[in-house]
């Protein structure tokens, strides 16, 4: 049985192992370990399109991570005091949104923001002072943040969700009977028995949307993130760089995740 | 002071607005397109006809691909997964049993791009198959095979099957497992009668989790799969990004949804059956 354990453990850490040995690796192949070497990191981060690539990502991530937590807290918050078919809608869907393949949400997003762009650019010519300096929408930052938005914020309100409903409500009460104001009851009260399940949800999201390509690879439009990328360059052939950048990729969540999780478990043990 | 039912409005609208706008309007949109018609230009041109999905025929081997992988890919994630979640919730150290858990889980939310590509590397021709031959065991081809594509699948979701069996072993209340062993019953027999029907539940959530995920899988068939074992969502890709024919395309994702839908609900009806309703589990 343990060893049972050990292998699937084993298999599970392998490859992802020896991507990271051989992002080390000195020589130019890709597949014979011929001594350590930081070299490829270096390369690897004097690539423009590689650091474009990671600031995209970063910004991404960080903006629709961070509306998901604001929006999806306070969506949790105030789900707690609705009943009946607006309830019901809610969680229909959040459900669907967590359920729908990403490649569905994706073309749907596409062709849905292309038809509604498409309808509205000339307006927006024909309305604005100086036609020709009227904005153009087009898909970009801003597609890549809403749609990465919409699943984190279906997985910040069900992580959020589960620590309100686990809340001590008598302590709310106490606090409101003791004669402090709603905001004071939440910043003092509310705000402290759920930070957790925020914290754990703002990485979660933060996650997801740093490594996901198949959204990502329908709405970015002009934009390239770092999964884009390396999807791409992939396509070219392997490289060391390549297992560079994937190691870094992977550090990055694995920081974030064991962090998330570790938020988590403490506070459900607490 | 606002009133607590304004509040309750105002603090829902962000997120109502952002659902509506970004998953309602887009899935209505994928439906309304798929009567459509192929633009000269490719894209989409309103128009009311049932073509496309007369048309759904001509991609079948994605469908029979998916259809063939999907649950196969499934099954064997259940069978690594079980004896694993039984050991975690069961036999494994209670010290340890946590970070043990999180080790399971953390790969679920790493880059599924990287762990694929990590298995190009694997098994490419200087990979396993160099090994395999360098042991005079042959030189298979792996890289662009169904099998190549199945073990990206387990390698993919095993976690996601780990999880919900866990869930469900490690509420089973283990003096059914004492009382059953201090009766005589050998410990298979205990398995069987026991352990096993009470961790259905959480075999029928992790089965279903796993396959809903598989049927829009477009990644691990592209990696692994080299044009040759391809996925509907691979389809998918070809239909709005190659050749640009949003209706057709519409049509193809709309017949996905709609085959998850009838064969989750088919399995819904079968499991609840034997298994007593599923565990809700989180996967967070």
């Amino acid at each position: 049985m343990r060893i049972y354990a050990l292998a699937v453990y084993l298999f599970l850490y392998i490859p992802i192992g020896i991507i990271a040995l051989f992002s080390f690796n000195a020589g130019k192949h890709a597949s014979q370990f011929t001594g350590f070497s930081v070299q490829w990191y270096g390369k690897a981060l004097d690539n423009p399109f590689v650091t474009e690539a990671f600031q995209t990502s970063l910004i991404v991530a960080l903006s629709s991570a961070l509306l998901a937590t604001v929006f999806g807290t306070m969506a949790a918050l105030a789900l707690q005091s609705v009943k009946g078919r607006l309830r019901m809608a809610f969680d229909a869907l959040i459900y669907i949104a967590v359920m729908v393949p990403g490649i569905v949400i994706g073309i749907a997003t596409l062709i849905a923001l292309v038809t509604v762009f498409d309808w509205l650019n000339p307006i927006l010519a024909a309305l604005w002072p100086m036609a020709d300096a009227a904005p153009q929408l087009a898909l970009g930052y801003g597609s890549l943040i809403a749609a990465h938005g919409l699943f984190s914020m279906a997985l910040v309100i069900i992580i959020v969700r589960a620590r309100v409903s686990g809340m001590d409500r008598s302590l709310i009460e106490a606090s409101a009977d003791l004669g402090a104001t709603p905001w004071g009851t939440f910043r003092q009260v509310t705000l402290p028995q759920i930070f957790p399940g925020i914290l754990a949800g703002f990485l979660l999201a933060f996650t997801f949307s740093f490594d996901d390509f198949i959204i990502a690879f329908f709405v970015a439009g002009s934009q390239t993130t770092l999964p884009i990328y390396v999807f791409s360059s992939i396509r070219r052939g392997v490289t060391p760089e390549i297992n560079a950048i994937g190691s870094m990729v992977l550090a990055v969540s694995l920081i974030l995740l064991i962090t998330a999780q570790s938020i988590l478990q403490r506070g459900r043990k607490a | 002071m606002m009133r607590p039912r304004y509040r309750t409005a105002l603090f829902l609208l962000p997120a109502g607005a952002w659902f509506f706008t970004m998953l309602v309007l887009p899935l209505v949109v994928v439906f309304v397109f798929s009567f459509g018609e192929r633009g000269p230009a490719g894209g989409y041109v309103p128009a009311f006809t049932f073509d496309n999905f007369l048309n759904l025929g001509s991609r079948w081997a994605a469908f029979k691909n998916t259809l063939v992988l999907a649950p196969v890919g499934t099954f064997v994630c259940l069978l690594i997964a079980y004896p694993l979640a039984y050991f975690l919730a069961i036999r494994a150290d209670a010290r340890w049993r946590t970070l043990l858990l999180i080790l399971v889980i953390v790969p679920f939310w790493t880059s599924i791009l990287i762990r694929s590509y990590a298995w190009i590397f694997l098994l490419g021709g200087q990979g396993l198959p160099a090994l395999l031959n360098a042991l005079g065991l042959g030189n298979p081809r792996l890289i662009n095979t169904p099998f190549a594509v199945l073990v990206g699948i387990v390698y993919g979701y095993l976690p996601l099957m780990v999880f919900p069996i866990y869930v469900s072993l490690e509420r089973l209340d283990k003096r059914l497992l004492e009382a059953s062993s201090d009766l005589g019953c050998p410990p298979a027999r205990t398995f069987l009668n026991v352990t096993l029907p009470m961790s259905m539940a959480g075999v029928a959530t992790g089965c279903m989790l796993v396959f809903i995920l598989l049927m829009g899988e477009f990644l691990i068939p592209a990696m692994l799969g080299g044009g040759k074992v391809f996925f509907v969502g691979n389809a998918l890709v070809d239909l709005f990004l190659q050749s640009r024919n949003w209706a057709f395309g519409s049509a193809v994702a709309m017949a996905l949804v709609l085959v998850m839908l009838i064969t989750v609900t088919a399995y819904m009806r079968v499991t609840r059956r034997w298994a007593g309703g599923r565990d809700d589990v989180s996967l967070m």
